[in-house]
């Protein structure tokens, strides 16, 4: 671990101004940030500690909107109660990631912000894009089975966006509230990461002076029923090899409105937005939730040792049409 | 010897430190001036060190030396004999030359004031290499040439195989597994006025001060190895492994105290593992199920360092009748570490080669598998002829079949059910070693009446202050809050190492020994003159429940007998025998039975329930015994479905070195366990009637997860670990 400055804010304007102007890091429940330091695959020469600053409130915004801070924990946001009455894919995502001890720690800005688990990128010597751009990407012809994706995938890195709860927070529809040196603005869930491109160091919107100080949910889509299917090998603390979050809301025993976000094949928290469109005004049945996972893969690109996931990443999604679908009132039986 | 306290489940003397965290662990030593040393590792799995650059490094903050292969000491090798107890499995010394052998191995070692600043300084040692190309696993390392080790063989087995009525032919393969006991290794080593003192995370104190006696060309008694508490270690903690050696040569080039953890990373590269293993078997039986061959050919990688034969076939030369029999083993190099002994090496993976077989022959037969093995049982060892000293297989088999429900059991492949579940059910055997060491022991009374035992064994978190307090307190009579254990350091009465499922067996004889010749000894002080039974002859005497006593009603305490004559104490030695040679063969045995749910809907594996008969002898402690053999089937299960450690093909290098991605089982994954201990005593092998019980609950537990998968799904996993991509049907 390099020496490296630390400084604890207790405001945006401070936090920002401190981080302003050398290779700073915000340190928040640091569950990415100081693994990487030890690691010295992060070499930040200043830590500016958000911890202090006012952002650990969850509010009832404007039109039915959810907004959180960003340094609410996991594990806060996972238990509120109004997250498990109206946002349940949220709750169970955040519940099915990390561990206990980890989610106690972990807070939304940095979830949002969690780093690539590619033991390529985190063994600081392999060649690797994302780490020292140029090199190449070592994951592509090597172990590639368990985080590393099938969808957005480039020639120039490989690895999944590792997170759970931005997979639900995609299917749900959310603004990143963002603030910098000359105020704030607001940036789409969905536009927020970036695939990786020929620049796969380059992982998201956020400027370099900015900072994430909010995360709004868009409002809960009426009388829907959600949930997030994540399959893995063991059955807790591991990231997902494939995953699902699914929202939807009937009209009988049709599909009104449906929100489909994957984990564990893309690079980003990836949201199926073709598969949504053939699924409204559709019937909601087994059939159709199989074709919908059909096109959701479609375009799916396996590597050496992930081609599993196609297939799995389709169970996930037609497991998760039915299990919303199962809690969605105003609707029939499938 | 009245037996109050053996057997039952005794709560662990050494919880309440353990808990309250007095309990102090390697790492937790901090003598006087002590720097701190950070590894630093080849990143090329072969080929030479052209070049090591600390000109960055050495100016470092905090830095205070920088050792590599041209300013390190010499140390002397260990010559690696088990027998002589000083035993490595790396026979090279850390730093000795510039030959790298492995991705991962010491190429520098960084001593700074602190930790943190002996690993920043570690980060920026550059060195350069002359890289060679090297076998990455054990299907390159086959094109490199394969050793035969050794082999057993019983009549013609080959032709047997040929000519029986039905066969099965079949390799099972298994992955590198890594010890990741919670303690990381750990070394903290200082030296004053000649002698070494070391704390160590060590499974054998004994075994780490002899070989450090020859690394450092010392008398054994120049050297003090301490391992008050291990956060376990799983074989990988047996024998001493480079930083061990290196922290010690430093410490003395320096002058003070040094301080080595051993990175999770690089316990994936310098400290051991399970080697990977192909193992060729076939059986042959006549129609009604009698086997008339068996054969058991492996291969398992090794290092180029050392030749590690992992004894795949230790169990199939005992476990069934077969006229006919053979067992090899064979090495092929590996650009890796070497590999070493882990929690039951040999049977914990042979048993999933041979025990899938059995079930894939009962298929062939169209028998139950359950009913096969009882077919083959065996009253006398094949392998030597000789009858077992006790063995209850059978009794097994019945009882956990019993508890399982294994008669409803619907035989054809995916006929039951539950909801969306698949449910499928295997059975395995397990067996393993029965052995005892030789062991030292000495026992002192005090005039309080307590008594303190000491042996130079350790407790790698399995129970032993326990039993060994249990055992004292049975044979002296007192009471165990009196018992004093002391065990831990090398400079105690020769004691055994943690391993091979030997140290109840061999360790307890001692302690009962001991503890009649300390009461021997306070009987003779009694009838001593001016001692309370002055002029008694000692015939006439007894030391019971504490207290000396005479034939007329009279007593006397140790302090009655202590004090008049000024006397510190009473101090019983002893020493215990190996294994008996009487005509015995010796064993453990048992049975697992497992059942799964697949969920083809979701591609989910689980265990749902695990009955274990286990016949280990008698228990000399309900709970940590059960502990034991419960945490053996969770390993078993997790060598069934999540543990390998994965290389780089090109690199030769570990990827899922860490927590995270190195999958071992966690509690959501465990189902409800159900182990039947049968406690039937072994008297042949020693007085209280143990065994051991470390290892066997672990073998043979893959192949009844392998057998419970096929049940459910016809798919035959003859590839460990078995995941969810292997058993779904959809490739893409």
């Amino acid at each position: 671990m390099r020496q490296f400055d630390y400084k604890r804010a207790t405001d945006t304007d401070g936090a920002i101004q401190a981080h302003a102007g050398q290779a700073a890091a915000y340190l928040a429940g640091g569950t990415t940030l100081i693994d990487l330091v030890k690691l010295d695959v992060m070499q930040p020469e200043r830590m500016v500690d958000v911890n202090r600053l006012a952002l650990s409130n969850i509010e009832d915004a404007d039109d039915g909107r959810l907004r959180i801070g960003a340094t609410v924990r996991n594990t806060a946001l996972a238990y509120d109660d109004r997250v498990k009455r109206d946002y349940t894919v949220l709750s169970e995502a955040l519940l099915q990631g990390a561990s206990r001890q980890l989610r106690n720690r972990a807070t939304t800005a940095g979830n949002v912000m969690q780093r690539v688990r590619c033991s390529y990128f985190r063994d600081g010597i392999s060649p690797c894009n994302k780490r020292e751009p140029g090199t190449g990407c070592s994951a592509i012809e090597g172990v590639n089975r368990e985080v590393f994706a099938v969808l957005g995938t480039s020639e120039h890195c490989i690895a999944v966006h590792p997170s759970d709860m931005c997979v639900a927070m995609a299917a749900i529809g959310a603004t990143v509230e963002v603030q910098g040196p000359n105020g704030t603005r607001e940036i789409a869930f969905g536009d927020f990461h970036k695939m990786p491109g020929n620049t796969p160091h380059i992982e998201h919107e956020l400027a370099e002076d900015e900072l994430i100080t909010h995360v709004t949910l868009d409002a809960p889509i009426e009388d829907a029923g959600s949930t997030y299917v994540k399959l893995r090998d063991r059955s807790s603390y591991q990231f997902a090899l494939a995953s699902c979050a699914a929202i939807v809301a009937l009209d009988g025993d049709v599909i009104r409105e449906v929100r489909l976000a994957l984990g564990g094949v893309g690079t980003k928290p990836w949201r199926c937005s073709q598969a949504e469109e053939q699924l409204v005004g559709a019937a909601a049945n087994e059939e159709n939730f199989a074709q919908a996972a059909r096109l959701a893969m479609q375009d799916a690109t396996p590597y050496k040792h992930n081609a599993y996931k196609i297939p799995l990443a389709r169970k996930a999604i037609t497991q998760a049409l039915k299990d919303a679908t199962a809690r969605a009132g105003n609707g029939g039986s499938i | 010897m009245s037996q109050t306290t053996i057997g039952s489940a005794v709560a662990r003397v050494d919880g309440f430190d353990k808990l309250t965290g007095r309990a102090r662990y390697a790492a937790d030593f901090h003598p006087e001036g002590m720097a701190h040393a950070y590894g630093v590792y080849s990143t090329i799995s072969r080929g030479r060190i052209v070049s090591i650059d600390t000109s960055i490094a050495d100016g470092m903050p905090g830095v205070i030396e920088i050792f590599h292969h041209d300013n390190f000491p010499t140390l002397h090798r260990s010559p690696a004999s088990f027998p002589e107890e000083n035993m490595v499995d790396e026979l090279r010394t850390p730093f000795e030359d510039d030959v790298v052998h492995y991705a991962g191995q010491f190429v520098a070692l960084v001593v700074a004031d602190t930790f943190e600043h002996a690993r920043d300084a570690a980060y920026r040692v550059k060195a350069s290499y002359d890289a060679d190309s090297a076998a990455a696993n054990l299907a390159q390392g086959l094109e490199g040439g394969v050793t035969e080790a050794n082999r057993t063989e019983r009549g013609d087995a080959d032709s047997a195989f040929d000519s029986a009525e039905v066969k099965v032919d079949a390799t099972y393969t298994t992955p590198v597994e890594t010890h990741n006991p919670m303690e990381m290794h750990a070394t903290t080593a200082r030296w004053a006025n000649g002698k070494l003192i070391v704390h160590e995370s060590t499974q054998g104190v004994i075994f780490a001060r002899n070989t450090l006696a020859k690394n450092f060309d010392l008398d054994p008694s120049q050297i003090e190895v301490h391992a008050d508490y291990i956060g376990s270690g799983f074989g990988g903690k047996l024998w001493l492994w480079p930083h061990s050696l290196a922290t010690c040569a430093v410490a003395r080039e320096l002058g003070r105290p040094v301080q080595f953890m051993l990175p999770r990373q690089n316990m994936f590269t310098t400290s051991g593992h399970r080697p990977e293993t192909s193992q060729h078997i076939q059986l042959g039986a006549k129609t009604d199920g009698t086997l008339t061959s068996i054969i058991h050919d492996s291969i398992n990688s090794t290092s180029s360092i050392n030749t590690f034969v992992e004894a795949c076939g230790g169990s199939t030369s005992s476990l069934y009748a077969s006229d006919a029999l053979r067992v090899s083993h064979a090495t092929a190099q590996v650009a890796r570490g070497t590999p070493t002994p882990m929690r039951a090496p040999g049977a914990g993976v042979g048993l999933f080669a041979l025990e899938s077989a059995m079930d894939e022959l009962a298929i062939a037969l169209d028998m139950d598998p359950l009913e096969l093995r009882r077919q083959n049982f065996t009253a006398t060892d094949p392998s030597d002829g000789k009858p077992w000293s006790s063995n209850h297989m059978l009794e097994c088999y019945d009882r956990a079949a019993e508890r399982f429900g294994w008669a409803d059991r619907n035989p054809q492949v995916g006929s039951m059910r539950d909801g969306d579940w698949l449910i499928g059910q295997g059975v395995a055997a397990c067996n393993w070693d029965a052995m005892r060491n030789p062991c030292d022991a000495r026992v002192t009374l005090r005039p309080d009446g307590s008594a303190t035992v000491h042996c130079a064994t350790q407790d790698i978190g399995t129970g032993t202050y326990t039993i060994i307090a249990q055992t004292a307190a049975d044979t002296l009579g007192i009471d165990i809050g009196r018992i004093h254990v002391a065990i831990g350091d090398s400079t105690f009465p020769h004691g055994q190492i943690s391993g091979g499922s030997w140290a109840t067996a061999s360790i307890l004889p001692a302690i009962v020994g001991a503890c009649k010749a300390a009461a021997d000894k306070l009987v003779e002080y009694a009838a001593n003159d001016g001692a309370p039974m002055a002029g008694a002859d000692t015939d006439d005497l007894l030391f019971e429940a504490g207290v000396v006593k005479n034939g007329r009603g009279d007593q006397a305490t140790p302090a009655d007998i202590l004090e008049p004559q000024k006397l510190a104490h009473a101090i019983g030695d002893f020493h215990s025998d190996g294994s008996p040679e009487d005509g015995y063969a010796y064993g453990s045995f048992g049975v697992n039975f497992v059942e799964i749910g697949w969920n083809p809907n979701t591609a989910q594996l689980k265990v749902r329930r695990v009955v274990s008969s286990i016949d280990a002898g008698a228990i000399m402690n309900d709970a940590t015994a059960r502990s034991q053999v419960e945490g053996a089937i969770v390993m078993g299960l997790g060598a069934a479905m999540f543990e390998a450690t994965e290389y780089d093909e090109r690199t030769g290098r570990p990827v899922n070195n860490n927590y995270a991605e190195y999958l071992v089982p966690v509690n959501a994954d465990m189902p409800e366990l159900d182990v039947i201990l049968l406690n039937h005593p072994d008297y042949h092998l020693n007085e209280l009637g143990a065994r051991g019980i470390g290892e066997i609950g672990l073998t043979g537990v893959q192949a009844a997860v392998a057998n419970a998968v096929y049940h459910a799904t016809g798919k035959r996993i003859r590839d460990l670990p078995i995941t969810l991509d292997k058993i779904m049907d959809e490739t893409a």
